[in-house]
């Protein structure tokens, strides 16, 4: 049951991920485009994470932890630089 | 049994992040399309990760508690950046589809006017009276032209 569902969830999410980067790509304006990256990188943890049980391998847990601290700190400071014109002020 | 469920759990979350991604690309601005991948991809990334608890617990010794931090993490600062991203459209001045509210002060006298003067016609007569006429340039615009003669003509 696994075997067969796993590829199909990879599949679906790997459209996902296609989709949000079509609209990093298209974004008309500049919070667009840091939306589509803020959902670019919480698919990317769950393409990861389906991959794990994929290959039954504890290993990319801290990968995906690692990117979920690094995405939203990148989500915030470049948020602060739209709002005030500089990160650390 | 526990395979049913988890592949449940898969495709449900396979589903949902699907679900916010295609939000992303079909809503039309900024504002709606804030709602897709902070709702929908954050329940499908959360049931994805607490399938990978559930699978992970189930066949090593010991229960994994990796996912269920990421989880608490993707929980708390998907808000976050959902409010952050929304503050710095509203200073970019991002248009927004939506209408702009009408002017609620207007709104509450006209219901208070609509409502008063059925119920209590000879109590409220003095007090309408009065704010009628200096109000009443103001209201005869277009949408609410309906409504202002039929309190007019029962006073």
């Amino acid at each position: 049951m696994l075997e067969t569902v796993i590829p199909i969830a990879l599949t679906l999410v790997a459209a996902a991920i296609a989709m949000s980067f079509w609209r990093l790509i298209r974004g008309p304006s500049v919070p667009d485009r840091i939306l589509a990256l803020d959902t670019l990188y919480v698919n990317t943890i769950a393409l990861l994470v389906l991959f794990g049980i994929h290959l039954g391998s504890n290993l990319f847990f801290e990968a995906a932890l690692l990117i979920a601290l690094m995405g939203f700190i990148g989500t915030v400071a470049l948020c602060k630089y739209l709002l005030r014109g500089d990160i650390i002020e | 049994m526990l395979e049913y469920f988890l592949s449940f759990l898969i495709l449900t979350g396979a589903i949902f992040t699907l679900i916010g991604s295609l939000g992303l690309i079909r809503l039309k601005d900024l504002y709606t399309r804030l709602h897709g991948p902070t709702k929908a991809t954050t329940l499908g990334v959360g049931s994805l990760l607490i399938a990978s608890a559930i699978f992970f617990s189930t066949r090593d010794a010991g229960i994994s508690l990796h996912e269920i931090l990421i989880t608490l993490f993707l929980f708390i600062t998907a808000p976050v950046s959902a409010h952050m991203l929304a503050k710095a459209a509203l200073h970019l001045n991002l248009k927004s589809l939506a209408k702009m509210p009408e002017d609620p002060v207007e709104e509450e006298q006209m219901q208070a006017v609509e409502e008063k003067t059925p119920m209590q016609n000879h109590i409220e007569t003095p007090k309408t009276e009065n704010p009628e006429p200096e109000t009443k340039p103001e209201f005869t615009t277009q949408p609410t032209s309906p409504n202002t003669p039929t309190p007019n003509k029962t006073l």
